[in-house]
């Protein structure tokens, strides 16, 4: 909302109205949902990450590649069977936030737009969703390495 | 082992509630919310304080999308102590690229393989 709109006495008196009638969020159950689906997905990727330090010779540094693919991997199956879709309606941010939510992101995204063909389809809108995750990812850490890698130059 | 599981599933879980919380009651789009814990996640790993975290929680927080601003912002240091200032730039995915490159591909097979619902 930027602020030079207006509102007249009758707009202000029909907001106040309207945020009397507006049904409630229920904010704690959403909470205690979010944060059972999201530790959920953190046990898992705790279990594969697990899995590659034993059966691969990761180590807990270098095991974090193998297991973010993993978890998009299971992102993938999830969404192109429809679950997700029903884990975001449970769990909210809990399945928004842990990474199988940008993989879902990105592969509902492709699957969404394959009706308008490969190309100018699922290419162009692939990142339709995601891409502001990575803009802003890339950009502040930019921002923030670079700082950071001149004020070491200096000697600090 | 056991104390890891734990701790991943309370870290983890207590990182979604703060996004629940920007949802309901911020009000914030979940592409905001998302966008603002990658941005977050960079400046807590510039100033070296998300590492600890994962000491301590492991995947409680390496899987949540804010260890994705903290895996570039490392990237990106790594290259810029062997190269200086163009490490910021050549660095930038060296952690990071298995995520992306993960849903790029099963992206491309998922819209190959399944059909759109509903």
């Amino acid at each position: 909302m930027s602020g030079k709109d207006k509102t007249t006495p009758i707009q202000d008196a029909y907001q106040e109205l309207q945020g009397k009638h507006e049904i409630k969020r229920p904010i704690v159950k959403n909470c205690l949902k979010a944060f059972l689906v999201g530790g959920i997905f953190c046990i898992v990727g705790q279990a594969i990450s697990y899995f590659y330090i034993y059966f691969f010779n990761f180590t807990e540094q270098t095991a974090g590649g193998p297991t973010t693919a993993t978890m998009v991997f299971l992102a993938l199956l999830m969404t192109g069977f429809g679950f997700y879709d029903r884990i975001g309606q449970f769990g909210g941010a809990g399945s928004a936030v842990p990474v199988t939510g940008f993989g879902n992101a990105v592969i509902s995204a492709a699957i969404e737009h394959r009706t308008e063909g490969f190309v100018l389809g699922v290419g162009s809108n692939m990142f339709k969703l995601a891409g502001s995750v990575i803009l802003f990812g890339v950009f502040s850490a930019f921002v923030v390495a670079l700082i950071k890698t001149i004020y070491l130059m200096i000697g600090g | 082992m056991l104390a890891m599981f734990f701790w991943a599933f309370v870290i983890g879980g207590l990182i979604c509630v703060v996004g629940q919380l920007l949802f309901d009651v911020a009000k914030l789009t979940p592409a905001h919310t998302l966008s603002l814990f990658v941005v977050i996640g960079a400046v807590l790993g510039g100033f070296d304080l998300y590492e600890p975290l994962v000491n301590f929680a492991g995947a409680g927080a390496t899987i949540p999308i804010v260890s994705f601003g903290n895996s570039l912002v490392n990237g990106a240091m790594m290259e810029s102590e062997k190269h200086g200032l163009v490490g910021v730039l050549t660095g930038m995915f060296e952690i990071t690229s298995s995520g992306i490159s993960a849903a790029i591909v099963f992206g491309f097979i998922g819209a190959l393989v399944f059909r759109p619902k509903g």
